[in-house]
Protein backbone atom coordinates (compact mmCIF):
# COMPACT_ATOMS: atom_id res chain seq x y z
CA UNK A 1 0.00 0.00 0.00
CA UNK A 2 1.22 3.36 -0.59
CA UNK A 3 1.44 6.78 1.23
CA UNK A 4 -0.73 9.98 -0.53
CA UNK A 5 -0.36 13.37 1.11
CA UNK A 6 -2.75 16.12 -0.49
CA UNK A 7 -2.22 19.97 -0.19
CA UNK A 8 -5.29 21.87 -0.04
CA UNK A 9 -5.25 25.21 -0.57
CA UNK A 10 -8.04 26.31 -1.97
CA UNK A 11 -11.67 27.71 -0.63
CA UNK A 12 -13.30 25.43 0.70
CA UNK A 13 -16.79 27.11 0.01
CA UNK A 14 -16.65 28.65 -3.73
CA UNK A 15 -14.68 26.07 -5.39
CA UNK A 16 -15.13 21.96 -5.43
CA UNK A 17 -11.83 21.20 -5.17
CA UNK A 18 -12.00 20.16 -1.44
CA UNK A 19 -14.96 18.37 -2.03
CA UNK A 20 -13.13 16.39 -4.41
CA UNK A 21 -10.11 15.92 -1.92
CA UNK A 22 -12.25 14.59 0.58
CA UNK A 23 -14.13 12.19 -1.63
CA UNK A 24 -10.28 10.73 -3.02
CA UNK A 25 -8.85 11.01 0.15
CA UNK A 26 -11.77 8.59 1.52
CA UNK A 27 -11.37 6.01 -1.41
CA UNK A 28 -7.96 5.93 -0.69
CA UNK A 29 -8.33 5.03 2.52
CA UNK A 30 -10.72 2.40 1.83
CA UNK A 31 -8.37 0.48 -0.19
CA UNK A 32 -5.60 0.81 2.83
CA UNK A 33 -3.41 3.47 1.39
CA UNK A 34 -2.32 6.13 4.37
CA UNK A 35 -3.38 9.50 3.24
CA UNK A 36 -2.00 12.53 4.61
CA UNK A 37 -4.73 15.93 4.30
CA UNK A 38 -2.50 19.45 4.86
CA UNK A 39 -4.84 22.82 4.70
CA UNK A 40 -3.03 25.95 4.19
CA UNK A 41 -4.29 29.50 3.29
CA UNK A 42 -8.56 29.68 2.49
CA UNK A 43 -8.67 26.07 2.76
CA UNK A 44 -8.25 26.29 6.86
CA UNK A 45 -11.76 27.45 7.03
CA UNK A 46 -12.80 23.93 6.55
CA UNK A 47 -11.14 23.01 10.00
CA UNK A 48 -14.23 25.23 11.67
CA UNK A 49 -16.42 23.06 13.69
CA UNK A 50 -20.29 24.07 13.45
CA UNK A 51 -21.00 24.24 9.74
CA UNK A 52 -24.70 24.09 8.78
CA UNK A 53 -25.17 21.69 6.09
CA UNK A 54 -27.40 24.22 3.70
CA UNK A 55 -27.69 21.45 0.38
CA UNK A 56 -26.65 24.64 -1.66
CA UNK A 57 -23.27 24.87 -0.39
CA UNK A 58 -20.40 22.57 -0.09
CA UNK A 59 -20.01 20.57 3.41
CA UNK A 60 -16.67 19.59 5.08
CA UNK A 61 -17.63 19.09 8.56
CA UNK A 62 -19.11 15.63 8.21
CA UNK A 63 -16.75 14.02 5.74
CA UNK A 64 -13.47 15.84 7.55
CA UNK A 65 -14.57 13.56 10.54
CA UNK A 66 -14.96 10.31 8.43
CA UNK A 67 -11.62 10.88 7.52
CA UNK A 68 -10.18 11.21 11.21
CA UNK A 69 -12.44 8.20 12.05
CA UNK A 70 -10.69 5.91 9.04
CA UNK A 71 -7.20 7.15 10.36
CA UNK A 72 -6.07 9.57 7.53
CA UNK A 73 -4.01 12.11 9.22
CA UNK A 74 -5.51 15.54 8.55
CA UNK A 75 -3.34 18.86 9.66
CA UNK A 76 -4.35 22.41 9.55
CA UNK A 77 -1.87 26.01 9.31
CA UNK A 78 -1.76 27.54 12.31
CA UNK A 79 -1.19 30.96 11.45
CA UNK A 80 -3.59 30.65 8.30
CA UNK A 81 -6.60 29.39 10.85
CA UNK A 82 -5.62 32.19 13.81
CA UNK A 83 -5.54 34.95 10.49
CA UNK A 84 -9.01 33.86 9.81
CA UNK A 85 -10.14 34.27 13.38
CA UNK A 86 -10.35 30.37 14.05
CA UNK A 87 -9.11 29.23 17.24
CA UNK A 88 -8.25 25.86 18.49
CA UNK A 89 -11.28 25.20 20.48
CA UNK A 90 -13.38 26.20 17.47
CA UNK A 91 -12.05 23.70 15.29
CA UNK A 92 -12.88 19.75 14.37
CA UNK A 93 -11.20 17.63 17.02
CA UNK A 94 -8.86 15.53 16.00
CA UNK A 95 -7.18 17.81 13.28
CA UNK A 96 -3.73 18.30 14.11
CA UNK A 97 -2.72 22.64 14.17
CA UNK A 98 1.26 22.44 12.97
CA UNK A 99 3.69 24.86 10.20
CA UNK A 100 4.89 24.39 6.76
CA UNK A 101 7.32 21.83 7.96
CA UNK A 102 4.44 19.30 8.68
CA UNK A 103 3.71 19.27 4.73
CA UNK A 104 6.97 18.77 3.68
CA UNK A 105 7.37 15.96 6.36
CA UNK A 106 4.46 13.93 5.17
CA UNK A 107 5.75 14.65 1.37
CA UNK A 108 9.18 13.73 2.39
CA UNK A 109 7.37 10.35 3.05
CA UNK A 110 4.60 9.80 0.14
CA UNK A 111 4.65 7.67 -2.75
CA UNK A 112 2.34 10.40 -4.33
CA UNK A 113 1.64 13.96 -3.89
CA UNK A 114 -1.26 15.65 -5.11
CA UNK A 115 -1.01 19.71 -4.20
CA UNK A 116 -4.13 21.68 -4.85
CA UNK A 117 -3.37 25.37 -4.91
CA UNK A 118 -5.09 27.87 -4.39
CA UNK A 119 -7.27 30.42 -6.46
CA UNK B 1 19.25 8.55 3.38
CA UNK B 2 17.88 10.69 1.06
CA UNK B 3 16.79 13.51 -0.30
CA UNK B 4 13.80 14.75 -1.96
CA UNK B 5 13.68 16.79 -4.25
CA UNK B 6 10.51 19.49 -4.61
CA UNK B 7 9.35 22.62 -7.30
CA UNK B 8 7.36 25.08 -6.23
CA UNK B 9 5.74 26.67 -9.02
CA UNK B 10 4.57 30.07 -8.65
CA UNK B 11 2.03 31.24 -11.39
CA UNK B 12 -0.29 33.90 -9.59
CA UNK B 13 0.46 37.38 -9.24
CA UNK B 14 1.51 38.44 -5.72
CA UNK B 15 -1.38 40.50 -3.67
CA UNK B 16 -4.26 39.18 -5.94
CA UNK B 17 -4.03 36.06 -4.83
CA UNK B 18 -1.93 34.30 -1.80
CA UNK B 19 -0.30 32.13 -3.49
CA UNK B 20 3.08 33.31 -4.10
CA UNK B 21 3.48 33.99 -0.34
CA UNK B 22 2.44 30.87 0.77
CA UNK B 23 4.63 29.32 -2.08
CA UNK B 24 7.36 31.15 -0.60
CA UNK B 25 6.83 30.00 2.84
CA UNK B 26 6.37 26.40 2.35
CA UNK B 27 9.57 26.66 0.46
CA UNK B 28 11.15 28.65 3.34
CA UNK B 29 10.33 25.59 5.92
CA UNK B 30 12.84 23.45 4.13
CA UNK B 31 15.04 25.13 6.87
CA UNK B 32 13.22 23.16 9.73
CA UNK B 33 11.59 20.35 8.17
CA UNK B 34 14.93 17.92 9.67
CA UNK B 35 13.19 18.25 13.35
CA UNK B 36 10.18 16.16 11.50
CA UNK B 37 12.88 13.60 9.43
CA UNK B 38 15.17 10.82 10.39
CA UNK B 39 19.02 11.63 10.21
CA UNK B 40 20.40 12.27 6.81
CA UNK B 41 16.64 12.73 5.21
CA UNK B 42 16.68 16.16 3.46
CA UNK B 43 14.33 18.23 1.39
CA UNK B 44 15.34 20.50 -0.97
CA UNK B 45 13.01 23.13 -3.00
CA UNK B 46 13.17 25.48 -5.82
CA UNK B 47 11.47 27.84 -5.97
CA UNK B 48 10.14 28.62 -9.79
CA UNK B 49 8.18 32.04 -10.67
CA UNK B 50 6.62 31.90 -14.02
CA UNK B 51 4.25 33.45 -15.87
CA UNK B 52 2.06 36.34 -13.72
CA UNK B 53 4.01 34.71 -10.85
CA UNK B 54 7.35 36.51 -12.20
CA UNK B 55 5.89 39.91 -10.65
CA UNK B 56 6.37 38.79 -7.47
CA UNK B 57 9.94 39.81 -8.46
CA UNK B 58 9.93 43.16 -8.80
CA UNK B 59 11.55 45.29 -6.00
CA UNK B 60 10.66 47.94 -4.25
CA UNK B 61 6.68 46.86 -3.01
CA UNK B 62 5.27 49.13 -1.02
CA UNK B 63 3.00 46.34 0.66
CA UNK B 64 3.58 47.66 4.41
CA UNK B 65 2.85 51.21 3.16
CA UNK B 66 0.04 50.27 1.57
CA UNK B 67 -1.56 47.39 2.88
CA UNK B 68 -0.12 47.25 6.10
CA UNK B 69 1.37 43.34 5.42
CA UNK B 70 4.89 41.56 5.05
CA UNK B 71 5.81 42.40 0.99
CA UNK B 72 6.41 39.21 -1.02
CA UNK B 73 9.74 41.24 -1.85
CA UNK B 74 10.36 40.36 2.09
CA UNK B 75 9.50 36.86 1.77
CA UNK B 76 11.61 36.53 -1.43
CA UNK B 77 14.55 38.15 0.47
CA UNK B 78 13.96 35.85 3.37
CA UNK B 79 14.56 33.36 0.96
CA UNK B 80 17.73 34.34 0.07
CA UNK B 81 18.87 34.21 2.76
CA UNK B 82 18.59 30.60 3.39
CA UNK B 83 19.88 30.09 0.46
CA UNK B 84 16.78 28.38 -1.18
CA UNK B 85 17.39 27.99 -5.18
CA UNK B 86 15.22 30.96 -6.66
CA UNK B 87 14.25 30.83 -10.53
CA UNK B 88 12.38 33.12 -12.73
CA UNK B 89 11.62 32.40 -16.24
CA UNK B 90 13.49 35.07 -18.75
CA UNK B 91 11.01 34.92 -21.28
CA UNK B 92 7.73 35.78 -18.71
CA UNK B 93 10.20 38.61 -17.54
CA UNK B 94 10.57 39.79 -20.94
CA UNK B 95 6.57 39.81 -21.55
CA UNK B 96 6.14 42.01 -19.29
CA UNK B 97 9.26 44.32 -20.35
CA UNK B 98 11.16 43.69 -16.66
CA UNK B 99 14.46 43.85 -16.96
CA UNK B 100 16.57 41.95 -14.61
CA UNK B 101 17.93 44.72 -12.47
CA UNK B 102 14.22 45.28 -11.38
CA UNK B 103 14.75 41.92 -9.88
CA UNK B 104 14.68 41.42 -6.21
CA UNK B 105 18.20 40.75 -4.39
CA UNK B 106 19.37 40.42 -0.92
CA UNK B 107 22.40 41.06 -0.68
CA UNK B 108 22.36 44.18 1.63
CA UNK B 109 21.36 41.48 4.36
CA UNK B 110 24.15 39.54 3.65
CA UNK B 111 22.30 37.02 1.56
CA UNK B 112 25.20 34.93 -0.87
CA UNK B 113 22.23 33.51 -3.50
CA UNK B 114 20.58 35.60 -6.09
CA UNK B 115 17.44 35.03 -8.24
CA UNK B 116 18.36 33.84 -11.25
CA UNK B 117 16.58 34.96 -14.20
CA UNK B 118 16.55 31.34 -16.59
CA UNK B 119 15.20 30.43 -19.49
CA UNK B 120 11.85 28.40 -19.40
CA UNK B 121 13.62 25.34 -20.19
CA UNK B 122 15.92 25.15 -17.33
CA UNK B 123 12.50 25.95 -15.02
CA UNK B 124 11.17 22.58 -17.35
CA UNK B 125 14.24 20.39 -16.56
CA UNK B 126 13.76 21.77 -12.83
CA UNK B 127 9.96 20.29 -13.12
CA UNK B 128 11.02 17.16 -14.38
CA UNK B 129 14.23 16.32 -11.78
CA UNK B 130 12.15 16.79 -8.69
CA UNK B 131 10.16 14.22 -6.83
CA UNK B 132 6.94 16.03 -6.53
CA UNK B 133 5.79 19.79 -8.10
CA UNK B 134 3.56 21.85 -6.40
CA UNK B 135 2.10 24.35 -8.74
CA UNK B 136 0.98 27.85 -6.94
Amino acid sequence: MGTLTIGCFSSFIGSMNLDFAFKLASAAADKGHKVNIWFSGNATTVTKKGQKHLKDYSHGETPLRELIEKGVEVCTCEACNLARGIQKPDAVEGVQWNAMQWYLAKIYGSDRVLHIGGE
Amino acid sequence: MADVKLAFIVQRPPYKSENPKLAITHAIAYQVVEILLEEGETVTPTLCFVGDGVLACIKDQKAMDNYGITSTETHLKNALLVDLNVLVCKEDLERFGISEERIIDAEEMGAEVKIQAVPFAEIQKTMESANHVLFF
